[in-house]
């Protein structure tokens, strides 16, 4: 669907302003986060970078260049056009755990997180799972399994990473649209029941 | 909010004046030309023209940054620019929902995502 071409008007006069919404999809390195993105995104999932040093650095003077002591990371975010004035965007997490100061950004306002599992890199999750519940963020636990490949059991998965009763734990295929749909969707109506539960 | 200290005034400064610091700008607020922004085709700076062009359809800042290949937060304070100026308007969501129920947290918002989904 596309957008309806907005009239936007000059100044600050009220203008009927399309609605952004995000999900984050999160989860250790390799894991299918952006394939995740890619099967439903309507665009090629497109990747945007912070610098490291940015905080630090003039970000006023566009002749900024990375350095050596600065270090780029990079994360991936699709877009679903979801009505005329509502747009939703997946935000990967970057691959490295260990850029929280890029985690804050991309939550910021979330309706919740997918963290991806897979199966035979089990710890490669427990940051993002951690992270989730410190920051208060609906998320759930989608099991990626590549050709239906599962080194553990399901219910073994789950067992191991810990996972609080109420948090949603779900098998999914990253690369198939209907399946990353159905995630999504289980998502939002998790958000939807910690709203209505206060 | 933490005292502008050291590492942290920078991106404070580069916002001249403007109500909100611009690194909080939202990665997904959407930017679109204005009337001006439309007409203002010429820039001497490639990336503000870059920036107008692609926002003659509402695009986020993520996008911007990804789509005229700087990092984001350049994109930020370009985009923030673009807006003090007249040139974009900027469709931020917590901005525009400031002090009422987040739409991350508005059951309305939600059942609409949630439906938008499945009909994918």
């Amino acid at each position: 669907m596309a957008f309806v071409d907005s009239e936007v008007v000059d100044g600050t006069q009220a203008v009927q302003d399309a609605l952004s919404v995000k999900i984050v999809v999160a989860g250790g390195f390799g894991v299918g986060k952006t394939t995740f993105v890619g099967a439903v995104s309507e665009i090629e999932p497109l990747r945007t970078e912070a610098l490291m040093t940015e905080a630090s650095t003039s970000v006023d003077d566009l002749s900024m260049l990375p350095d050596k002591t600065t270090t780029t990371v990079a994360m991936d975010f699709g877009r679903i056009t979801l009505a005329g004035d509502l747009v939703l965007y997946l935000f990967g997490t970057p691959g490295q755990n260990r850029f929280w100061f890029m985690w804050d950004d991309i939550t910021r306002g979330a309706i919740g997180a997918v963290v991806l599992v897979d199966s035979r890199r089990l710890a490669e999750c427990f940051g993002a799972v951690d992270y989730m519940e410190r920051r208060g963020l609906p998320f759930l636990v989608a099991l990626n399994a590549f050709d239906g490949i599962q080194y553990h059991g399901v219910d073994e998965v789950r067992d191991a990473l810990r996972l609080s009763p109420e948090v949603p734990f779900v098998v999914t295929d990253a690369r198939d649209r209907e399946s990353v749909k159905q995630v999504l969707v289980r998502l939002v109506e998790h958000a939807m029941a910690i709203v209505r539960g206060g | 909010m933490t005292p502008p200290e050291g590492a942290r005034v920078r991106p404070y400064l580069a916002t001249r004046g403007r109500t909100r610091p611009v690194q909080e700008t939202a990665l997904e607020a959407l930017v679109s030309a204005t009337k001006s922004g439309r007409a203002h085709t010429i820039d001497a700076v490639p990336e503000r023209e870059r920036i107008l062009r692609i926002c003659l359809s509402p695009r986020s800042v993520a996008e911007v940054a990804a789509l005229v290949r700087v990092p984001i937060g350049v994109a930020r304070v370009l985009v923030a620019d673009l807006e003090t100026e007249g040139l974009v308007h900027v469709a931020d969501p917590h901005v525009a929902y400031a002090g009422r129920v987040a739409p991350a947290r508005d059951l309305n918002v939600l059942e609409r995502v949630r439906d938008g989904l499945r009909r994918l």
